[in-house]
């Protein structure tokens, strides 16, 4: 018995240095200078030069028009997850609402539409949504880089299923009590469903503060640049250059994904609630 | 649907509606568009179009180049799909079996799953540089002299191996809460009834787990086919000439870089069809997996 679960935990052990090594690498290498790791290579040890370089990722004005500073891009960064995880909710929420508790002639006809939202992810049609942003003149706009994003259903079965599994006496009690829809939705349905609101909140957040591809289309101004967005950027800057900034690349990385990461963390009970449970 | 319901003519419009708008103007508009010029040649200056048929479709299957990418896409999504579900599954087994310290292993295993797709990306251009890259020098201990960037399935190889590690986690947390569901009493009764461990996984979890491990294998065929988009463009900076991409990325590269807008939206629509019909394999199934539960 006791062979086995050795067996068991080397596996463990394997899988856990897999999936953390290359990060605390990255960290580490971070903290030291690109000519050292121009020379020596990626390291596991402290650099020593955190503060500089990260203070330099985070205030120099660096891209193309030298307007952009990595805190600018976190500070879109953090809109864009925040816009899209409360956006998300809003309208799912109303929606589901509509949905699973009034009987009205075009509920069915609704659902369908919102439902085969799901069949068709934002990838394949990525050139006509550009296009059809750039008639409605909203790229480069937050509102640009947020609502289209919103145009999906995952949120809105979440809460339909939610919804359903409320019970049916609550509804009943309310309107005995004389409650009208407003009413019941705001002071029942809403702080009944606390918990998957947080749970919703947090793998939205992570979804928004992800996206590559929609900001990558939406925005050409710099000032709007996501940190996930801006990674290209970097690159393709660095390409030509002698001595890459390894540092500030792996710093850029480290500060890209240290809030989801942290998020998933404080929040893992939650986190892995909302994702077994809104995939369904 | 309630048993009880409001009735009223027009709150459920009213509470439907934002939700409405969004889609018809970010979904149902755009996809309508990307059908109907499919069927159409724009002029690259933008003087008009002209009505070509199935040209576009025709054009796209026909060209080798397509049929090389549609190749290339199939194999980088079945290996995908399979190495991360593999060792998705290894870990939450594993993970579930042993009694100390199961949580901290979830807690280390899963936090990966936050980090972008073109940050793994990033990340893997560093372990895959040609200079300063660990994997690269790690290769070379065995003659494999790795040149991602330039030599095609070395290239194929990292965004593989990229496109695995950041898809790990997901299939090791629904595994996991899978078999944590798994009631104490089946367990029990299985272990009484048959002592081999391995001969209980293949004839108790596994089939407890199948409609679990059935919705991964569809989601991971899409992370595969559209979300490791990150991951490609970084890593092959635009320069796909003779790098190994996805049909993803190849509607992203002729409607944007190469300005062929009815050749990218025909591409677009063969996509959708595919996802379509995955899709619809994906609901039959879920819905029978809620009958039986």
């Amino acid at each position: 018995m006791t062979r086995i679960r050795l067996f068991d935990h080397l596996v463990l052990l394997l899988g856990v240095f897999i999936m953390v090594a290359p990060v605390v690498v990255a960290f580490m290498t971070s903290t030291h200078e690109a000519a050292d790791i121009h020379r020596n290579g990626l390291s596991l040890t402290w650099g020593g030069h955190f503060t500089e370089t990260y203070d330099k990722v985070l205030t120099r004005k660096g891209g193309f028009t030298g307007e952009i500073t990595g805190a600018r891009m976190i500070w879109n960064s953090l809109i864009l997850g925040v816009g899209f995880a409360a956006g998300k909710i809003i309208l799912s929420m109303l929606a589901a609402y509509a949905i699973v508790y009034f009987r009205f002639r075009l509920g069915t006809l609704f659902f369908w539409m919102i439902f085969t939202t799901l069949l068709l992810p934002l990838e394949v049609r990525i050139v006509p949504s550009y296009e059809v942003m750039n008639k409605l003149a909203l790229t480069n706009t937050y509102t640009g880089l947020i609502v289209p994003l919103l145009a999906s259903a995952t949120g809105t079965f979440f809460f339909r299923q939610f919804f359903k599994s409320v019970p049916e006496e609550l509804l009943e009690a309310a309107r005995i009590d004389g409650a009208g829809p407003v009413k019941f939705f705001i002071d029942v349905l809403v702080p009944l469903s606390r918990t998957m609101i947080a749970a919703i909140f947090i793998i939205m957040f992570v979804y928004g503060w992800n996206q590559y591809l929609w900001p990558t289309l939406m925005t050409t101004d710099e000032r709007f640049f996501t940190l996930v967005r801006g990674i290209k950027q970097i690159l393709l800057v660095w390409v030509g250059s002698n001595i890459p900034d390894y540092n500030e690349a792996f710093a850029l990385a480290i500060l890209a994904m240290l809030p989801p990461v942290m998020i998933v963390l404080i929040f893992q009970r939650w986190f892995i609630k909302g994702l077994t449970e809104s995939d369904k | 649907m309630k048993r009880v319901q409001f009735s009223s003519p027009f709150l459920p419009y009213l509470f439907i509606a934002p939700q409405m708008a969004i889609i018809f103007v970010f979904f149902y508009w755009p996809s309508v568009q990307a059908i109907q010029s499919s069927f159409f040649l724009e002029d690259p200056f933008g003087f008009g179009s002209t009505f070509v048929g199935l040209s576009n479709y025709s054009d796209a299957l026909g060209s080798v180049q397509y049929q090389a990418i549609a190749r290339f896409t199939v194999v980088f999504t079945a290996l995908v799909t399979f190495l991360s579900l593999g060792i998705g599954v290894l870990l939450a087994v594993k993970a579930d079996t042993v009694l100390k310290g199961s949580a901290t292993y979830k807690t280390l295993l899963i936090w990966v799953y936050a980090i972008a797709p073109p940050v793994a990306g990033l990340m893997g251009m560093m372990f895959f540089d040609q200079h300063i890259g660990p994997l690269v020098k790690f290769a070379a201990l065995f003659g494999w002299d790795m040149k991602v960037g330039l030599n095609y399935y070395d290239t194929a190889f990292a965004m593989i191996a990229v496109s695995v590690w950041k898809q790990i986690p997901y299939n090791f947390i629904f595994i996991l809460s899978g078999l944590q569901s798994i009631p104490v009493s089946v367990r029990e009764a299985a272990a009484i009834d048959c002592r081999s461990g391995f001969r209980r996984f293949w004839t108790m979890t596994l089939p407890l787990l199948a409609p679990t491990a059935f919705f991964l294998l569809i989601i991971n065929m899409t992370y595969a086919l559209f979300d490791t988009f990150g991951v490609i463009d970084v890593m092959v900076k635009d320069k796909a000439a003779n790098n190994p991409i996805t049909l993803v990325y190849k509607v992203y590269m002729d409607g944007f870089r190469g300005n062929d807008l009815g050749g990218s939206s025909a591409q677009s629509v063969i996509l959708m069809i595919v996802v379509f019909v995955l899709t619809i394999f994906q609901f039959r199934f879920i819905e029978r997996r809620v009958h039986y539960n």
